[in-house]
């Protein structure tokens, strides 16, 4: 279970995160929308562990894990997996390489033996098809030349290889064509489970006929300001975000 | 002895020679008993202390006997060596013979002494050669080698360097290649040890069509000065030279790159191209860099560019935000910045070669 109670931060001296309240129990997928700036991939970075935020008041709690208190590398050992919304190159290293690399420090650190090359390739390949991605994204250097799909797909790969317990998916929808949008949401549901739950922010009530969850929040200048079923993302789709008070 | 250079040599304007010259060296004794010798599956030419040792060393019909040197330089290295040249690998490829990979081993201790090695390398027209070449010790002595390299038409020179020096030691080396019609010319050096060390290449085009590589890159720490110092003369048409240097600077190390490329009136069609970057790892580590383009023929393509940096916050974030621990990260992303420095270096001893040295800088670092 992801407790998120009360959380601010900042960058510099812009306070961005201003109280935000979220819970998220193991086994449910919660998605999370609001207007460009509202500070989703802040609170997705601050999970995740990124520099540069001055985390000002609360704290995020995922399985008795004090997120905030822990290295990223180890966040992710815990289970959390954040698809980045503008996943980063990396020139120079094969995605074959960074996949393992990740897979085997993650397995390290859950006491589970390592994968060879050998294993890991067929692990891969399963998981490529099952994305419909071309056998080669693995040979090419990370995310250098894919194309946006191809690297919101690399994403979703990444996240189906290391299997994470809390998967935060910031506006992996963005970018993907009606094809790869529904295979994308099929790599999410593939992992659905009692010890599977996400964060899944969106901007398109789309994704989420794909991926039904079992909560809409709508994050504006930095807090939670309306929570709600699914019907909640259909109406926000007919009325905008105005009218909401943040 | 010729006087060592100062810095008031442009040559040497960033590499400061005053702790060499602070030495009194002597000229080598008895050789040393050899550290461990690398072994590369390959036939090896043996120099304990500058001196061949024939006993460590492969039987090869393309070795000659050393001759001395008969040379006036107006480079004070070169001339020093020239003065003190007792020993050195003198190979005369035939022309049409592939002589495979040869391994090329200097090992030197202590003992303040300094050795001038003459290499001599010549291949006949169509002729071929690997030649890696790994340059190791222990405690204080300069090593000042000059490799001289004549590379007729067609000719083809694979030449891969490990300075892999004692962290006391000097070591200033100067290659000088000719390559004739359509020769080829491709090198990497690494430079990794040495408390001072340059490599120094003055290259010829004379004929149409030749090409040359000279990669390079500096993984130095501490205190250690490395010094990629090039100059490229284009002196026929249709020449192609590449140049790639990385060097991957921590603690207060300093790295220089001087690249000088020449192109004379009559070398039209000339394709230059000169790329340096620097990874600073601390604050107090230092690159300096001096580019130069002399060009007197109006048809070239002749580029160069340069960057310094540290390493890039977002990419470490990815790769931990994937569990993977920070100096694993880092390792990464060296390695990955030295991708492009290597991809010349086509003989898989050799590439195995520098992974392993690459492996121990980045265990050391
Ligand atoms: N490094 C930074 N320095 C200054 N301001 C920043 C920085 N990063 C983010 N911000 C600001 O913080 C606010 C929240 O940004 P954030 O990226 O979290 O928004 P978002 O909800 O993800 O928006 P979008 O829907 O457009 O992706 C924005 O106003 C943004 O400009
Ligand atoms: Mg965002």
């Amino acid at each position: 279970m992801l407790e998120i109670k009360n959380l601010s931060a900042r960058i510099g001296d812009k306070e961005i995160l201003r109280g935000v309240d979220l819970l998220v129990p193991d086994g449910e997928i919660h998605a999370v929308m609001g207007p460009n700036g509202a500070g989703k991939s802040t609170l997705s970075y601050v999970l995740a562990g990124r520099d540069g935020y001055e985390v000002t008041g609360g704290g995020a709690i995922y399985n008795g894990h004090d997120l905030l208190a822990m290295p990223p590398e180890a966040r992710a050992a815990a289970g959390v997996f954040l698809a980045f919304q503008y996943p980063v190159e990396l020139p120079g290293v094969g995605n074959a390489n960074f996949i393992r690399t990740a897979l085997n420090a993650v397995r390290r650190a859950r006491a589970e033996p390592e994968l060879d090359a050998v294993a890991f390739l067929k692990l891969a390949r399963a998981a490529l098809k099952s994305l419909s991605m071309q056998d080669d994204m693995l040979k090419r250097n990370v995310n250098v030349g894919f194309s946006g799909g191809e690297k919101k797909r690399n994403e979703v790969l990444q996240m189906a290889l290391l299997q994470p317990g809390l998967a935060i998916l910031d506006e992996t929808d963005s970018g993907l064509d009606i094809d790869a949008l529904k295979i994308v949401a099929d790599g999410v549901n593939a992992q659905r489970g009692l010890k599977f739950s996400a964060l899944v922010i969106t901007h398109y009530q789309r994704l989420l006929d794909y991926i039904v969850p079992d909560a809409v929040h709508v994050l504006a200048e930095g807090r939670i300001v309306k929570s709600g079923g699914p019907e909640l993302a259909l109406a926000l789709e007919a009325h905008g975000y105005a009218g909401l008070a943040a | 002895m010729t006087a060592l250079p100062t810095r008031k040599l442009e040559a040497w304007r960033y590499t400061d020679l005053r702790a060499l010259s602070a030495i009194s060296f002597t000229a080598p004794a008895s050789p040393p008993t050899p550290l461990s010798l690398p072994d590369l599956a390959i036939p090896r030419l043996v120099f304990l202390n500058g001196i061949f040792a024939p006993h460590l060393s492969s039987e090869l019909s393309f070795l000659q006997p050393f001759t001395p040197v008969a040379e006036h330089s107006a480079q004070p290295l070169t001339q020093i060596n020239a003065e003190h040249a007792q020993a050195g690998m003198t190979l005369l490829i035939p022309p049409g013979v592939d002589a495979g990979s040869v391994l090329l081993v200097s090992q030197a201790s202590g003992g303040s002494m300094a050795f001038h090695p003459r290499h001599r390398i010549t291949l006949g027209a169509g002729a071929r050669l690997t030649l890696i070449e790994v340059a190791q010790g222990d405690g204080v002595y300069w090593h000042n080698p000059v490799m001289d390299i004549t590379l007729a038409d067609d000719a083809a020179l694979a030449h891969y360097r490990l300075q892999d020096e004692s962290r006391e030691a000097f070591h200033l080396a100067t290659i000088r290649a000719d390559l004739a019609k359509t020769a080829s010319y491709e090198s990497f050096t690494a430079l990794l040890g040495g408390q001072i060390s340059r490599a120094e290449f003055h290259v010829r085009l004379q004929g149409t069509g030749g090409h040359a590589h000279i990669n390079a890159a500096l993984l130095l720490g501490g205190s250690q000065l490395g010094d990629i110092t090039s100059v490229i003369t284009h002196a026929a048409k249709g020449c192609t030279s590449r140049q790639t240097v990385k060097s991957v600077l921590s603690g207060a190390a300093r790295g220089v790159f001087q690249g000088r490329i020449e192109v004379d009136r009559i070398a039209q069609k000339t394709d230059g191209y000169q790329m340096t970057q620097a990874l600073l790892l601390s604050d107090t580590a230092e690159m300096d860099i001096k580019p130069e383009l002399q060009i007197f023929a109006d048809d070239v393509k002749c580029s160069h560019g340069a960057t310094i940096g540290a390493l890039d916050a977002e990419q470490l974030f990815y790769l931990r935000s994937r569990g993977i621990a920070p100096d694993d990260a880092r390792a990464m992303l060296i390695r990955a910045f030295l991708t492009e420095a290597l991809e010349s270096v086509t003989s898989e001893p050799a590439l195995a070669m520098f992974e392993t040295e690459f492996a121990q800088f980045q265990a050391a670092r």
